[in-house]
This record gives C-alpha cells, structure tokens and sequence, in this order.
C-alpha cells in the first residue's frame, strides 16, 4: 500500500475519536481519582486528602450492603452462564451450518431475545415462577434471565465465524481418513477457538453487569449489580467509587485476561 | 471482537458443499440446536406467554386472580399519563438515536478507513470496546462527580467566568439522561457500522476517486449506501436498548423524567402485575414493530 501524506480530513477526524474516548474514560477515572478520597470527603472534587478508607469501608457490612456475598454469587453466576453460553451457542452454530427445518425462527427467536426489553422478561421469569410455585433464585431464574440476553449474542457470534470458515479444512481432514469426531477436535475447534474465548467474555461479562433481568429474578439474595444499584438511592459517600473501582479493576483484569489468552491461541495457530 | 479482527482476512466462503440428504447430518442439527431451542423457551417464549395471560387477569393489593379482564389495557391506555411517557420515551429514543448514529459512524469510518495497520484498528477498537464490558451502573454514577453542582463543569465554568452560578440543569435532568444514554449506547451503534465498514472492497473507493470523485462523494455515493446494513443493525439495539430503559432515566434524572420500562418498575414494585404486564404487551408491540420496520431494510444474516 501506497503511503499518501495524511489528509486535513484524517485530522479532523483523529480528534473527534480522541475525543470520543475521552469521554468514554472521563468520568470513569474521575470516580476511581475520587474513591481514593480522604476520611472527611464528599462526593465531588476536591479531594480532601488521600486514603484508602473508602477501599477499608467495603469490607464492612453495615457501610455497604453484603459486598462479599453479592460479588461472590454475581462471579459463581457469571462463570456458569459463560460456560453455558460457549457450549450452547458453539452447539448453535454447528446446528445452524445446516438446512434444518425451524433454522429460521429459532434464527429470528435469537434475535426476539435480543430486542425485548429486559425488564419484560425479569417480570415474565418472575411471574412465571410464582405461579408454578418456585422459589426465585439467582442460579435457577437469574441465571435463566441472564442467559436470554447472553445466548443470542453468542448464537450471533458462532453464525458470523462460521459463515467466514471455510469446509474445504474439514473436507481436506476428512480425505485424510479424519473421523467427524476427529475432524472437529483437530481442525475446527482450534481454528475457531479464540472466538469461542470471546463469546466466553461476552457470556461471563455481560451476566457479570446485568441487573435490569435481574431484578425479579433474584430471589431472597442480591447479585453485584443489584447491590450497587440500590446503593445509588441510599448511600452518599465515596465508598460507592471504591466499589465502582473494585468492580471496573475486576472487569479490567478480566478482559485482559481473555484477550491475552486469545493472542496466545492466535500465536500458537499461526505457529502451527 | 476476534469475529471482526478476522473480517479483513476473511474468506468469501458462500458457497457450502453438503452432501445432499445427509440424514444423520440433518438428526445432528436438531440435536444441536435443542439446548438453544429449550433455554429460549423456557426463559424467553413461556415467561412473554405468561405476560400475555396475566395481562387479562384482576387483580388487589395482595394477590392476582385468574379472569378475563381488559381493563388493564383500557386503564392504561386510557391515562394520559401513559401516553406522555411513551411520548417521552420515544423522545428520548429519538435524540439519542441521532446522535449515537452520528457519533458512531464517524468513529467507524475513522478506525475502518484512516487507521492503517489492523494492528492498530484492533487495539483502538479494543479501547472502544472495553467500557462497554463493565457495570454500567457505575458508569451512570460515574457523571455525578462531572455534571454535579459542585462538578468539574461547574467548577470549570465558574473559575473561568464563564457562569456566575453553578449550572442546575446539568445533572438530574434530560440533558443527562440523554448524554449518560450516548456514553453507555455508543458502543452498540460503532461495532455493526465498523463490522460493515472493514467489509467495504476497498477497489471501489478507489475505481470511484480514478472516475474523478472528490472524497466527499466518495463518501456520500459509495461509502454511505454501503453503511447503510450496519446502521440498520446499530439502530435497532439503540432504540430497543433506550426504550427499554428504566435505569438511566431513574438515576440521571433524579426521578424527575418518565420512561415506559421505569413506570412498568413502579408498578412491579407496588405488586401490581397484571398492571405491568398489559404494559408490558404494549411495550413490546411497539418495540418489535419498530425492529420488523427495521428489519424490513437490512437481511440480518447476510451482515453476519
């Protein structure tokens, strides 16, 4: 590719994307500068000191609600749900490299669960499970709610990877005297591998934040999300930006993670 | 987020090569599309079944009756109260639209066709993508210290000179519904336009700059109609996301603005389900008429 002095319209345009990212990170780092606020600081600037008591205060029970108990349900959750939404929407997506009868509403039935509002299905999840007389809870209804809105994503995903991915590899394997079995251990899988780690981060981070579908569906415990929602309403010191620092560092340290393991499973294919 | 790194190397693979009545093949896809088929079911179709009956049924303060009543469509729509928050909602729709649309695809076209190195489109995609990958509580709660009375802007303006008091209209307001809307919805416009963007043969851009186009028709005669799938697709999450929307409206208006989704919250909390759910029915009518409208422009599986 030929390289052409850069445009004024590149310029202009650099701009704006940086500042579009300014206002993506902006405030996030004003509440995690805030959250380091001293023991006698508000809400706003300035800060009155520097400490680490708002960070202390989240491992009291009274200051917040029960930060433990909730960070650890919304983790056990969010690990289930991604596991079920890999496994699902890899199966999904096999289904779908065929004509089968129905392909197209369960096809179109994805998407629907993209596009209802939330807060419809929290209320359908949890007026259904009232009537059949069950307990809501965050690993039966929740779980269910959160993989509504985890699922299609996934589906949609695995249908845009396989839509890319050529069977002339599976066809080579099996002119090899590959079993299918073998076929899609050996070649298939690794190839989409990075993918599916990305619909794993979907999976784990969006059930991770989610509260508008789980808002009746959480039973007698509360998840993360809904703890700090509630918190919004109730709680007027700085502990509120620890927590939203605690929780953004996890999410940080999370998507990290994924993408590291996705370069390494893109390294070793291209060494392959 | 590999899907669309992939897209600049991808191969055109349209044409699949299956063995014609393959039975066991054909018994394998159902069996693998049963998981889905069972968790959409139960989880999506009988909970929007469910919404539907109870819709009809009575109901008091304690408990709801089985029945056929319709009184809780004719109540709600009935009120005027309702239709100025559906008004209100699709205003909210309508503005953040706008701009997310606009936003989002000078964000596209700038990491698609100005980034050089796909190296570098990835890591800036990354850099876009990552907020939207944690609480967005946290980044609603994250304006208060920015908008508030004793805010960065106001400080801002106020040591400038600029205003004499502290602006009241920045937070808790519509001004801050729509902006905390913008910041949290973006995202969702930018990816289907980018993903539709890196799609683009770069042949005819160039084919239309050798007929003699200057880069602004480039953009508007090819570039533009090309997007077209890609806004599609960003629209219908924007405006389903916005109309479903309790939270934001809650939290940064200070309890002061309506929306559809934040009434419907009211309701449950005050255990008036049927209530809810007629709303709910509503709701959803006018959410998948707008999607099928949608919808009718762009083959979604096509834009895969």
């Amino acid at each position: 590719m030929h390289r052409e002095p850069r445009s004024r319209e590149f310029y202009v345009l650099a701009l704006f994307f940086a500042l579009f990212v300014v206002f993506l990170y902006g405030p996030l780092s004003a509440i995690v500068i805030l959250s380091f606020q001293g023991p006698d600081g508000g809400l706003t600037f300035p800060l009155n000191g520097v400490s680490l008591h708002w960070f202390g205060n989240l491992l009291e029970k009274q200051a917040v609600g029960d930060f433990g108990g909730s960070f650890r349900r919304s983790l056990v959750l969010g690990l289930m749900v991604m596991a079920v939404t890999v496994v699902v929407s890899l199966l999904a997506g096999l289904a779908f490299r065929r004509k089968f009868l129905g392909a197209t509403p369960l096809f179109y039935l994805s998407v629907a669960s993209l596009v209802v509002p939330s807060i419809i299905i929290s209320l359908g999840i949890g007026v259904l499970f009232q009537q059949f007389g069950l307990q809501p809870a965050w690993y039966s209804s929740a779980f269910g709610a959160h993989l509504t809105w985890t699922l299609p994503f996934g589906v949609l995903i695995m249908f845009a990877v396989f839509n890319r991915f050529s069977p002339s590899y599976e066809e080579a394997a099996r002119d090899l005297g590959a079993s299918s079995w073998q076929t899609f251990r050996h070649v298939v899988l690794p190839m989409i591998a990075p993918s599916l780690v990305g619909v794993g981060l979907f999976g784990f981070s969006l059930s991770y934040d989610e509260f508008a579908r789980t808002l009746m569906t959480s039973g007698t415990y509360n998840t993360l999300p809904l703890e700090i929602y509630g918190m919004t309403t109730n709680v007027t010191t700085p502990v509120l930006y620890a927590l939203g620092t605690v929780t953004t560092l996890f999410s940080f340290l999370v998507i990290g993670g994924t993408v590291g393991t996705i370069l390494y499973l893109n390294r070793r294919r291209a060494r392959a | 987020m590999a899907t669309i790194a992939d897209a600049t190397t991808r191969v055109a693979t349209k044409a699949r090569t299956r063995k014609p009545g393959s039975r066991i093949g054909e018994f394998a896809a159902y069996l693998q599309a049963l998981p889905l088929l069972v968790i959409l079911g139960g989880f999506l179709l009988l909970p929007l079944l469910m919404i539907a009956v109870v819709s009809f049924w009575d109901y008091d303060f304690a408990a709801m009756y089985p029945d056929f009543v319709t009184f809780n469509y004719t109540e709600t729509l009935g009120s005027w109260v309702t239709w100025k928050t559906y008004l209100n909602t699709l205003k909210f729709a309508v503005i953040v639209w706008m701009i997310t649309l606009f936003v989002g695809f000078w964000v596209a076209y700038f990491l698609a066709f100005h980034v050089r190195t796909s190296a570098m489109q990835t890591v800036l995609f990354l850099v876009c993508t990552v907020p939207f990958l944690t609480s967005n509580i946290i980044r609603m709660i994250s304006w208060i210290p920015v908008l508030g009375r004793n805010g960065l802007v106001n400080s801002a303006l106020v040591d400038t000179g600029l205003v004499a008091a502290p602006v009241e209209w920045l937070l808790y307001s519509d001004f801050a519904v729509v902006l905390a809307m913008v910041h949290l919805y973006t995202l969702f416009m930018v990816t289907p336009i980018f993903n539709t963007l890196m799609r683009i043969d770069r042949s005819l851009v160039e084919a239309a700059r050798d007929a003699g186009a200057s880069n602004l028709q480039v953009l508007t005669n090819v570039i533009l109609p090309l997007a077209k799938p890609g806004m599609a697709i960003g629209t219908i999450f924007v405006v389903t996301l916005v109309m479903a929307d309790f939270s934001t409206v809650q939290v940064m208006s200070g309890g002061q603005s309506a929306s559809v989704a934040l009434m419907m919250k009211n309701q449950m909390s005050l255990l008036q389900y049927p209530a809810a759910a007629a709303n709910a029915v509503i709701l959803l009518v006018l959410v998948l008429m707008m999607v099928a409208g949608i919808l009718r422009i762009v083959d979604i599986r096509k834009e895969l």
